[in-house]
């Protein structure tokens, strides 16, 4: 990379961003409450958001900048495999829709603020509320690392080198998230998601063109897998085939245990809400599709890069004028703010509630539950810029990958007592342990790969190791709940 | 109605279904427009069920 700095595009993004940081601070005052004053307001938004908003909200922090920079960057280096992106943010709709307007009802009427307060308040065990929390805190935090450098990314591509950006850039982020709380990212969202869209709509028009249509850049990438000896193609070789559906649906699965999705769904205004956006926010999913092809549009325009992630940036230098790449770069950078924000907020509530006011202060008022979780945000924050900036980049990639693991395993406990009372405590426990441990130590003995294999016969059958622990922890949480059953059999009070 | 949901993890996780390049739409592979265009069919299921349901009381 040079480091010569293109100051028509650093013009650009700067606009960009000073724009969304008066905003950020601004929107402590939009649709307000008393921010300070409840964890509702701060962490929640006041529980208050309708179709629009949300829909702008959950876009824009499932959707997250690392996802443009990553999935092209996959799709250039694996083909047809790394499209698996597109069937997990398709089939996670109608699971949306069934469950998580349940959740929130739950969630609604008892005045739960996470997942872990969901899981305490249905089954009254301390044990299982703090491994969700701990799972929840321990997930997101290299997920937060990984926007920093979905963020990194852009700000080297407009030619800044060093630190320093990246930390004035979090800092600002931090202190309005600590002001605002959630109604920033909110807010911010509306301009991430568009700019996003304008971005990714001309993209989707004018790179073709300029390479010759569709047909000339999926048959330049054909070549290009073929000249690379044909281990990935256009098509998924059949042992990938299993592999591609047990990682989209098992991705499916975990992407609304992650505490800033369930601050999205928690946030909303009404169970409706929830319906509505899981019919409306398949838009953005067309938008990933899209965006992924163009690891494929870079080997029509021969982009040739050092790091897979550079694909994306290198890409719109190449093809478009120094200001459009700007906008572009200011649009992924803006769009690391929104979801870094909500998960810093998510992980905040989760310490709050479920640890601090757990197990440090259970008489902390409403207001002093705000406070702790600002301070928490601050830290979480830091915790991940210096992870970051002291650590090798592929440590944060390996633990966001194991992270989607843990995330997972929170499911059973989650969503299991939505509709049934069967499961114990202790089973789900149980359950949960055991597809942590078989989970992390699989795939830590594959090298950190997130693919198990298993032999049948003389078949080998490859699969996301995530969804078969999910599958062991199921297993382990109805033998748990049996075995609990003969020592105690159920007390007659059945808590509501 | 609430089986409608179910098609889209049928018509995406059975991977032999589409895993292929032929037929080509608009210099798209097969691969790629059939899953791009579950898409907007998974929204017009979901919606189907969303209309067929009876609203909840709450509900506003």
């Amino acid at each position: 990379m040079t480091a010569d700095i293109d100051w028509v595009a650093l013009t650009v993004f700067i606009f960009f961003f000073a724009l969304v940081t008066v905003m950020g601070f601004f929107a402590a005052r939009w649709k307000s409450g008393p921010v300070s004053e409840h964890l509702d307001e701060w962490g929640l938004g006041g529980r208050q958001f309708g179709t629009w908003i949300t829909w702008f909200l959950v876009g824009g922090d499932f959707y997250t900048a690392y996802t443009v920079i990553a999935v092209p960057a996959l799709v250039y280096a694996v083909g047809a495999y790394g499209f698996f992106a597109l069937p997990y943010t398709v089939v996670v709709y109608p699971f949306v829709f069934a469950v998580m307007p349940l959740l929130w009802k739950v969630a609604h009427a008892k005045g739960h603020v996470t997942a872990a307060d969901v899981v305490q308040g249905t089954y009254g065990s301390r044990g299982l509320e703090l491994a969700v929390a701990t799972t929840g805190i321990v997930a997101t935090m290299p997920y937060i690392a990984l926007q920093l450098i979905g963020m990194g990314v852009v700000i080297k591509a407009i030619g800044l080198t060093g630190e320093l950006p990246i930390v004035a850039a979090f800092v600002i982020l931090a202190l309005y998230t600590y002001s605002s709380g959630l109604r920033a990212p909110a807010l911010i969202a509306f301009v991430k998601d568009i700019m996003i869209y304008i971005v990714v709509l001309v993209a989707v028009v004018v790179v073709p063109a300029k390479l010759g249509g569709y047909g000339a850049v999926f048959s330049a990438a054909g070549d290009a897998f073929t000249a690379k000896g044909g281990a990935t193609g256009l098509a998924l070789k059949s042992p990938q085939m299993l592999a591609y559906a047990s990682l989209a649906l098992g991705s499916a699965l975990a992407a609304f245990m992650y505490p800033h999705t369930l601050t999205g769904i928690f946030a909303s205004k009404s169970a409706d809400t929830i319906r509505k956006n899981a019919i409306l926010l398949p838009a953005y999913t067309l938008l990933l599709g899209l965006i992924a092809l163009l690891g494929y549009m870079a080997y029509a325009a021969h982009i040739k890069v050092a790091s897979n992630n550079d694909v994306v940036p290198a890409l719109f230098k190449e093809l478009f004028p120094s200001w459009f790449a700007g906008f572009a770069f200011s649009a992924i950078a803006i769009g690391a703010l929104v979801p870094a924000a909500v998960m810093s907020i998510g992980a905040a509530n989760l310490f709050t509630r479920n640890i601090w006011k757990s197990y440090v202060n259970p008489d902390i008022s409403h207001a002093g539950e705000a406070s702790v979780a600002k301070i928490a945000s601050l830290v979480v924050k830091v915790g991940a810029l210096a992870f970051i900036t002291f650590l090798p980049t592929q440590y944060a990639l390996d633990l966001q990958l194991l992270g989607g693991l843990w995330i997972l395993q929170t499911f059973p406990a989650l969503v299991f007592g939505l509709f049934t009372r069967w499961f114990r405590a202790e089973g789900l426990l149980l359950g949960w342990a055991a597809g942590i441990l078989w989970g992390s130590w699989t795939a830590w003995s594959n090298g950190l790969k997130p693919l198990a294999t298993l032999s049948i016969g003389d078949t080998n059958y490859v699969f996301y190791v995530g969804l078969g622990a999910l599958i062991l922890n199921v297993a382990f949480a109805v033998v748990g709940t049996l075995a609990v059953g003969l020592i105690s059999p159920r007390s007659v009070t059945v808590r509501s | 109605m609430w089986v409608l949901l179910l098609l889209p993890f049928v018509g995406l996780l059975w991977v032999p279904f589409y895993n292929f390049q032929d037929p080509a739409l608009f210099g798209f592979p097969f691969f790629y427009w059939y899953q791009l265009a579950w898409v907007p069919i998974t929204s017009i299921l979901i919606w189907i069920v969303y209309r067929s349901r009876t609203p909840d009381d709450e509900t506003r």
